[in-house]
């Protein structure tokens, strides 16, 4: 497995430390006016999602992570597995467990292109899309022509999600959500 | 494609500000402005700094990391007083405070001692950086660290520095020296505790940081009469009571070359020069990109360099 210096460290880049895989969060070079230099790295573990901080003398070398972000639509749930394909047309497909998808089950139907973090070819993570737009099943019946309130009432989603939408909104109708922070956008028409 | 540049136009204007009135304190002061070689036939052989080297018709030439060798020829040459304003490079030495390419202010006081020098570079960042408060915190090596980690830093053993970082929580991954555990103190615990208001200058490093700077025993150690001032965490300058012994320098030029990775030959001509006879002196670097950064209490080093490294 290659290695990195800590001259090459920036966010984004995937370590091995201490039989984990590791991704820079923030990178920070230090330096005493003489003397032994320093990178003080925050490092988000990618197996539990823990981020810390670690020091490395500069001039170090890391061993590099065999982690790869790919694109790949999402295809069934089997059991406790996700399955998802490649979407760059080889067809390859992959089993999630339920670990690695977290948050992102609350928001997928099928079909979705997600990012999937593979470690050593087997799904760590998955990342759903940045947008999706999902119907609502159930909701207390809308306010008519209340567009101007402000208040919000809770909605269930086709996947079982729940999110605050206005006091207008029906059930049947279709939403734009922010997988990110998990907030109602906008109605679909 | 992103051509513009990282600083504001005002900030490019505080600058020239700053420049000018730099002129005009050491013109004042009698301090006459000079100009030395970026690129040199020896180079810089600290462990620690790494320099660029730039493949010429008449050999392999360096980029300095700062222009104290030629400086101090002319010192010995009978300069008198001397500053200069230069372009310096340091490789590998980037990040929030550091670009590899960045300005330096080096000058030299003839019959100066380092506490003289420490209170003119006072009165000097005063006027630098005017939102300062007056009254700087002077304050040894040894003293940071007794107050901040109740461990005296010439006593230490490696056991007691490892055990002192894991109970500031510092995760350090790799084997560390006596010295590189006090530079990690240093770097992580100290220069955080520094008042972001008011100047900090620590004096009287190890004797093992002394560079060419002299050293003297004090309370039983050998210390190196060497500063460094701060504002916050962040390093302004590193100045010295000038080392002007011949054989002194070159033992540690020779030294520091053999631990360098770079293979950089040791500047004969500046060993030369100080044989000759030089002048009994202070002299400071002072890295003029920071202190425009705290002049115009901004954060982000490339908020004040007309293109950072990533652009240049």
């Amino acid at each position: 497995m290659p290695s990195y210096s800590t001259s090459e460290f920036r966010s984004g880049l995937k370590l091995m430390i201490d039989g984990d895989p590791y991704t820079i969060v923030e990178n920070e070079f230090v330096k005493p006016g003489k003397g032994q230099a320093f990178n003080r790295v925050r490092v988000k573990n990618l197996k539990t999602g823990r981020t810390v901080e670690k020091t490395w003398k500069s001039g170090d070398s890391v061993e590099a992570a065999d982690v790869v972000d790919r694109e790949m639509e999402y295809l069934y749930k089997e059991g406790d597995d996700y399955y998802f394909m490649a979407t760059d047309g080889s067809f390859e497909q992959v089993a999630a467990p339920a670990t690695s998808m977290e948050d992102a089950v609350k928001w997928l139907r099928g079909n979705e292109v997600c990012v999937v973090t593979l470690w050593n070819e087997v799904p760590l993570t998955v990342t759903p899309p940045n947008f999706v737009e999902l119907k609502i099943v159930e909701t207390d019946p809308g306010l008519k022509g209340d567009t101007a309130s402000g208040g919000t009432k809770p909605a269930i989603l086709e996947t079982g999600a729940v999110v605050k939408v206005p006091l207008y909104m029906n059930q049947d109708e279709v939403l734009r959500i922010d997988t990110r922070t998990g907030e109602y956008i906008s109605r679909v028409k | 494609m992103n051509w513009q540049p990282t600083a504001s136009i005002q900030a490019l204007k505080a600058r020239a500000c700053l420049y000018q009135q730099l002129r005009a304190f050491f013109h004042g002061r009698g301090v006459l402005e000079v100009e030395t070689p970026a690129l040199s036939q020896a180079g810089n052989t600290d462990p620690n700094i790494a320099s660029f080297s730039v493949n010429t018709p008449q050999g392999l030439r360096y980029l300095h990391t700062s222009p104290e060798y030629p400086m101090k020829r002319l010192l010995a040459a009978g300069s008198g007083d001397i500053y200069q304003i230069c372009k310096v490079w340091r490789q590998d030495e980037s990040g929030r405070r550091h670009n590899p390419e960045f300005t330096m202010l080096e000058y030299y006081r003839v019959g100066f001692s380092y506490q003289q020098l420490m209170q003119e570079v006072s009165e000097l960042l005063q006027l630098a950086i005017p939102h300062l408060k007056l009254a700087p915190r002077i304050l040894t090596y040894r003293q940071a660290f007794l107050e901040i980690l109740a461990i005296d830093p010439h006593q230490a053993s490696v056991e007691q520095l490892a055990a002192c970082a894991q109970q500031q929580n510092i995760d350090v991954q790799g084997e560390l020296s006596q010295q590189a555990w006090l530079d990690l103190l240093f770097t992580h615990c100290i220069e955080a505790s520094f008042p972001t208001d008011r100047l900090t200058f620590i004096y009287h490093y190890p004797a093992t940081q002394a560079a060419l700077a002299r050293v003297r025993l004090e309370d039983g150690y050998w210390v190196a009469e060497r500063f460094e001032v701060y504002l916050g965490p962040l390093e302004l300058g590193n100045g010295y009571q000038e080392q002007t012994n011949a054989e002194q320098l070159e033992r540690v030029l020779v030294a520091d070359a053999e631990l360098q990775a770079q293979d950089i030959p040791v500047d004969t001509r500046f060993i030369a020069a100080v044989q000759a006879g030089m002048p009994f002196s202070a002299g400071i670097a002072l890295g003029l990109d920071r202190i425009l950064l705290s002049r115009l209490q901004a954060t982000r080093l490339p908020s004040v360099l007309s293109f950072a490294w990533e652009i240049a």
